[in-house]
């Protein structure tokens, strides 16, 4: 099975401290650490296990700038046989929409029997495996937790669902899924794999090399901001010990606990 | 001269930092307060390659240099000071050691395993009365057909407990340098025993203890090295080992550094965050120029012992500053931290307790000066 990993590189939550930009559109973005899209980094661990039971190839794909190339080479190292980079000042500034068609436009230039992506990645939008699945005219699962595969032409699928339950599904190939943290463990980088993949060229497409006519930006964000503090809010300080006695005196106050 | 990075380097600095952030950091201080040995993360660390990384591809491990190496280290250490100096130990000295001095059946027996991370080694040169003079060690090796009998107590072993082979240092020979020979000693050899376990003030983690031998029997098979050797093998460990544990200090630093920072933003007092008084600023900034200092020494021996030059000056002032930056730089930490900065719920605390071995172990700071000043005086010109 051969299968493509939607991957995006995103600041690091846990190596940043993210602030708002002064103009109150966008994060600060000066001196940011980045890493992979978690999301992602769990549908590459999945697409490698799958094609590890299933043979196949995996392929990473990244929609950014040359400074992206370090997650696809991340993601290579941990086992992805392929990377490929799309990009174009034509790409700068992509919404969801306009990422979907770029990468459709990949994928319409090649075969993939399984096309995966993260659930969501730094903007929160969770737009982009279903507007591709849409292009592309493939049937397509959200928050996907589990994947068997059946045969050359089905998967047996698993989606949380509301309230913690589970759903499961079959899902006919060639599909896009987008796909929840939780399925796998996603395994680290090992040295051997940095070694095997350091050196290696990561083929470079741009508009005109996947086909790519450009219908501008449809979507464009306005406004950042951190909710102000409303009417019956209460933020608590002091060490966690001290919070949660305020929270269970709160609780016992208004006859939450009895 | 300045560093600069390759790729592959980079991506092994950002593959032990995201794993030493998500599996050791958040064990490092319970590990310490229980005395854990972290095995499970080693075995894990072995998987990764971490702990072959100066082992050649032919033994199985990564042969990634020394730069690489420092690198990596430095990352663990921010994280967990106790499973640094456990990774530096086994890498720099154990592993290379038996690369350079070992048989073919030696590295086929050791070197394989231990490159995979499957047992780690332990070096025991330190005696309850030789310790930065090591050539007073007294433990004996007698010849005995083809065997030799081991006497003697071995002190302050790091991983001599938990490791899977011990890379013990005898006398054959009553006096001289040329009088002791090196032996690859296992656990299961009757008349070995692991003694005192230390109760340490930090680096808890790692097991740190006597060994003594009381006639015990290790075959002629098991010496690394030839006869009389052993000075040798023991010293050609010295630099890797000491840019190890300048590795390690800068690590211990940084994540001090990292610390602080993060708490003085945090931290209001008189209606500001700390970080935005003069004071503490300039506090912050002496760290910092400490840390980036000890990086540039600690990338530089790295970077000259890989090109194959002698890296022995580097080495020891790398080693002696960086463990030195470290003690001022945790102790300023806690500084700014406050009253905070001794409670355990914070890490600098563990930091503090963890750097005070630095400028002791792997030679006394003292014995670095002298190595510094010897080489130094001997040198014929600039």
């Amino acid at each position: 099975m051969d299968i493509l990993v939607c991957v995006k590189r995103v600041p690091d939550p846990a190596g940043n401290e993210i602030q708002l930009n002064r103009a109150g559109n966008d994060i600060e973005r000066d001196d940011l650490v980045y890493a992979v899209n978690e999301w992602d980094n769990y549908a590459v661990e999945e697409a490698i296990q799958i094609v590890d039971k299933a043979g196949g190839s995996v392929t990473v794909v990244s929609v950014g700038t040359d400074e992206d190339e370090e997650i696809l080479r991340r993601e290579m190292a941990m086992g992805a046989e392929k990377g490929v980079l799309l990009t174009d000042d034509a790409f700068n500034d992509a919404d969801g929409y306009k990422t979907a068609a770029i990468l459709s436009a990949y994928v319409g230039k090649n075969k993939f029997d399984l096309i995966l992506t993260g659930a969501q990645a730094d903007a929160g939008a969770g737009q982009v495996g279903g507007m591709m699945a849409a292009m592309l005219d493939l049937p397509y699962a959200s928050l996907v937790n589990k994947i068997e595969v059946d045969s050359d032409t089905a998967l047996t699928i698993g989606r949380e669902i509301e309230g913690g339950n589970q759903e499961i599904s079959s899902i006919e190939l060639p599909c896009v899924l987008s796909i929840q943290t939780g399925i796998n463990e996603p395994r680290y980088v090992s040295i051997r794999g940095i070694r095997k993949v350091a050196s290696l060229e990561i083929p470079v497409f741009d508009a005109a090399g996947i086909g790519f006519s450009d219908s501008g930006v449809k979507m464009q964000r306005l406004e950042y901001f951190q909710p102000e503090l409303g009417a019956g809010a209460e933020m608590l300080d002091g060490s966690d010990e001290e919070m949660a006695d305020k929270v269970v005196e709160l609780l016992k106050a208004k006859g939450g606990l009895k | 001269m300045s560093v600069q990075l390759s790729k592959e380097q980079l991506m092994i600095q950002k593959m032990a930092r995201d794993f030493a952030r998500k599996e050791l950091a958040p064990l490092a201080a319970e590990r310490d307060e229980k005395h854990l040995y972290p095995a499970d993360s080693l075995k894990k660390m072995g998987e990764l390659g971490l702990l072959g990384m100066l082992v050649s591809e032919k033994y199985g491990g990564e042969d990634m240099g020394t730069v690489a190496y420092a690198l990596a280290l430095s990352e663990i250490a921010a994280a967990c000071a106790s499973t640094a100096v456990i990774m530096s130990v086994h890498n720099s000295i154990c592993c290379g050691s038996i690369e350079k001095f070992g048989t073919e059946e030696q590295k086929q027996e050791f070197l394989v395993p231990m490159a995979g991370g499957e047992f780690i080694g332990a070096f025991a040169l330190t005696e309850p009365e030789a310790g930065s003079d090591a050539q007073a060690l007294s433990c004996t090796a007698e010849r005995d057909g083809d065997s030799y009998v081991l006497n003697g107590t071995k002190r302050f072993i790091t991983s001599g407990q938990n490791g899977g082979v011990v890379l013990v240092l005898a006398r054959t020979k009553p006096t001289g340098s040329d009088g002791i020979t090196a032996f690859l000693v296992t656990h299961d050899m009757p008349g070995f025993k692991v003694d005192k376990v230390e109760n340490k003030m930090g680096q808890c983690a790692s097991d740190t203890v006597d060994l003594v031998f009381s006639n015990c029997k290790v075959p002629a098979s098991r010496m690394l090295g030839k006869e009389g050797e052993g000075f040798t093998v023991a010293m050609s460990g010295l630099d890797a080992g000491r840019i190890g544990i300048a590795a390690l200090s800068l690590g211990l630093g940084q994540a001090a550094l990292d610390e602080a920072v993060k708490y003085a933003k945090q931290r209001k007092q008189f209606g500001q965050e700390i970080a935005k008084f003069q004071g503490l600023q300039w506090i912050l900034a002496d760290m910092a120029m400490d840390v980036e200092a000890a990086r540039q020494l600690v990338l530089n021996a790295a970077a000259i012992k890989e090109r194959g030059e002698n890296c022995t000056m580097a080495a020891s002032m790398a080693k002696c500053f960086a463990s030195e930056m470290a003690n001022r730089v945790t102790s300023q930490a806690i500084q700014i931290h406050g009253g905070y900065g001794y409670i355990k719920e914070y890490p600098v605390e563990r930091f503090y307790r963890d750097a005070r071995i630095l400028t002791i172990y792997e030679g006394t700071n003292q014995i670095q000066r002298h190595v510094i000043a010897r080489e130094l005086l001997k040198a014929k010109g600039r």
